[in-house]
């Protein structure tokens, strides 16, 4: 294993049993490898194999055929697993699942606790972790208060308390609103670009996939698609078969060559950019 | 003009003389018309799930009136009556995770069996209801528990929909699904609303889902309604609806972006199909 990849799956199957007894593959041979510092964008529809995926990142799931290596270790060696978690956490969907206590700080605390860090230890990590997804000034409230977004960034906190050096996210904004979703997506990104924390983010949201250094389009248990956000928001059509939709701003683009025959770049992942091009194209 | 659902100086006060006192709707007045699609958006906590909530009844007005038809939905003795619950279906958040039966039929078939309906009766509701969300009717016997999430969501649906519910409530139908997936319950809904003409409300944060779905929004904020209109009037008001912790459609910022350098584009278009066609008319035009 390179040493600048944190996680590498070579050959990687994986197979839920079924109630009929033939196996239904939901992995079937990914070979992928992320390197140390990336922030990965993981695609794909319902069913495609995306959060099975993910799950192998932390030993939540071991795979039934092939390897899976997190900084080195091997997932399925039972005397490495502890250390697995401990390098790759997970943030889950609902953040009312992933919050076991009555106070802010406490439920960021709970898993230093159970690792047996020292007191002072604690104090420092917990109120650094609060403050690298801005909820320092909660930490004495209940959690049960607060709005969604405040919700998954307590969950967030109490994951990099542990200093993991990579986080997988699994769609994390799912159940926020607009505001909370750009609050969560705003933590996520500095604690790639300030912490260098590596970040593997599953996501039916294109414009949160946009924000990534690379996506990953899964489909039918195998990567379709892998390459930096314009290179796979562009191959629309690829992206409709595998039941995936593009951003608005490449969808107007792609659409108005398609009707007047014209060549803009379709490549536009924001909306300044997709001005950009309307505005040469409109003004010519 | 009468409308099917109207509120009144609606308000709702949680953990009314503690410490925790909040209002979550404050004096709201709503009108829904006969038939029509109205989405409700608004951020966590602006007061549209609690307003859904007294729609049918689920909870009672601190201060003011829920009408169904013109009538109260709150009797002289205080008890809302059971119709209320069978004519205002609701689906809540996440509905898969309230199935409970051992068979897809069997849940289905738990609104209209509480409703007193004859055993052929229901058969017909059952069936009628799977065909509208698109499930075979070969998997009526099937376990509703070994499906996938997306089709779990459609049993839950359709358990609302077999109770052939005047005005159809859906909270948030599309959360955690995929783009596809987000498609086929959508057109499945809208599908439904031209069959049988029934009242439908969406709640949801999806703007772009929303923009293309509904005749009219309804925008929730702080306990009040801030705004109420067709998606164009309401998109027109992009400023005060990010300051309200909301967005609007991505194509929008960008005809707003080219106002702002000088293209005069109709900035209330919120469907990449009438971005294309304002952009080629302009160019036309030129």
């Amino acid at each position: 294993m390179n040493h600048s990849e944190i996680i590498k799956t070579e050959g990687l199957t994986y197979a839920y049993p079924s109630e009929d007894g033939t196996p239904k593959l939901a992995l079937n041979g990914i070979d992928l490898s992320i390197a140390r510092g990336a922030f990965v964008a993981v695609l794909g529809h319902n069913g495609s194999g995306k959060s099975t995926l993910a799950g192998h990142f932390n030993g939540i799931r071991l795979p039934s055929g092939g390897k899976v290596w997190i900084d080195g270790m091997d997932t399925a060696d039972p005397d490495k697993l502890y250390e697995v978690r401990k390098t790759c956490a997970m943030v889950f969907q609902n953040p009312d699942n992933q919050i076991v206590s009555t106070i802010v700080e406490e439920d960021v605390a709970f898993a230093l606790e159970n690792l047996g860090v020292p007191p002072a230890e604690i104090r420092r990590r917990v109120d650094d972790a609060l403050k690298a997804v801005d909820m320092y000034e909660f930490r004495r409230h209940a959690p049960h208060k607060l709005s969604g977004g405040q919700k998954q960034r307590v969950a967030i906190a109490g994951v990099i308390a542990m200093m993991p050096r990579c986080v997988v996210f699994d769609e994390p904004t799912a159940m926020l609103d607009p505001a909370g979703r750009r609050e969560v997506m705003r933590v996520i990104r500095e604690l790639n670009r300030r912490f260098g924390i590596t970040v593997v983010l599953i996501t039916h949201h294109m414009d949160e996939a946009v924000q990534a250094g690379r996506v990953v389009v899964m489909h039918a248990g195998r990567v379709l698609m892998d390459g930096t956000p314009r290179e796979i928001f562009t191959q629309v059509d690829t992206l409709r078969e595998a039941r995936l939709t593009v951003p608005q701003t490449i969808e107007v683009l792609f659409d108005l060559n398609n009707q007047t025959g014209s060549d803009l770049p379709i490549d536009a992942l924001s909306v300044s950019e997709c001005a950009d091009t309307l505005e040469k194209y409109l003004k010519r | 003009m009468s409308y099917i659902l109207e509120t009144r100086g609606l308000t709702q006060v949680y953990g009314a003389g503690t410490p925790f006192e909040r209002t979550a709707l404050d004096h709201v007045d709503i009108q829904v018309e006969k038939g029509e699609i109205l989405g409700v958006i608004g951020h966590t906590g602006s007061g549209k799930s609690t307003l859904i909530q007294h729609f049918n009844g689920l909870l009672k007005p601190t201060e003011g009136e829920v009408l169904l038809n013109g009538r109260s939905i709150w009797d002289e003795k205080g008890k809302c009556s059971r119709k209320t619950r069978f004519e205002v279906g609701l689906v809540f958040q996440y509905p898969e995770y309230q199935l409970f039966e051992e068979t897809i039929a069997k849940d289905i078939a738990f609104g209209p069996t509480n409703m007193g309906l004859s055993e052929s009766e229901i058969k017909t509701r059952v069936a009628e209801a799977m065909d509208f969300v698109g499930l075979d009717p070969s998997m009526a016997g099937q376990s509703p528990f070994a499906l996938s999430g997306g089709q779990k969501r459609r049993v839950a649906i359709a358990g609302v929909i077999a109770m052939r519910p005047a005005v159809l409530i859906l909270d948030e139908p599309t959360a955690g699904l995929d783009p596809a997936g987000r498609d086929e319950i959508l057109a499945q809904i809208r599908d439904y609303h031209a069959r049988t003409g029934a009242t439908v409300l969406i709640v949801s944060h999806s703007m772009e889902d929303i923009a293309r779905m509904a005749d009219r929004l309804l925008v929730m904020n702080q306990a009040h309604v801030m705004l109420c209109g067709t998606p164009r009037e309401v998109f027109a008001h992009a400023e005060e609806i990010v300051a309200a912790g909301l967005d609007i459609p991505e194509i929008t910022k960008v005809i707003r972006e080219l106002n702002r350098r000088g293209i005069p584009l109709d900035p209330s278009i919120y469907t990449v199909e009438d971005a294309v066609r304002a952009i080629r008319a302009y160019k036309e035009g030129r």
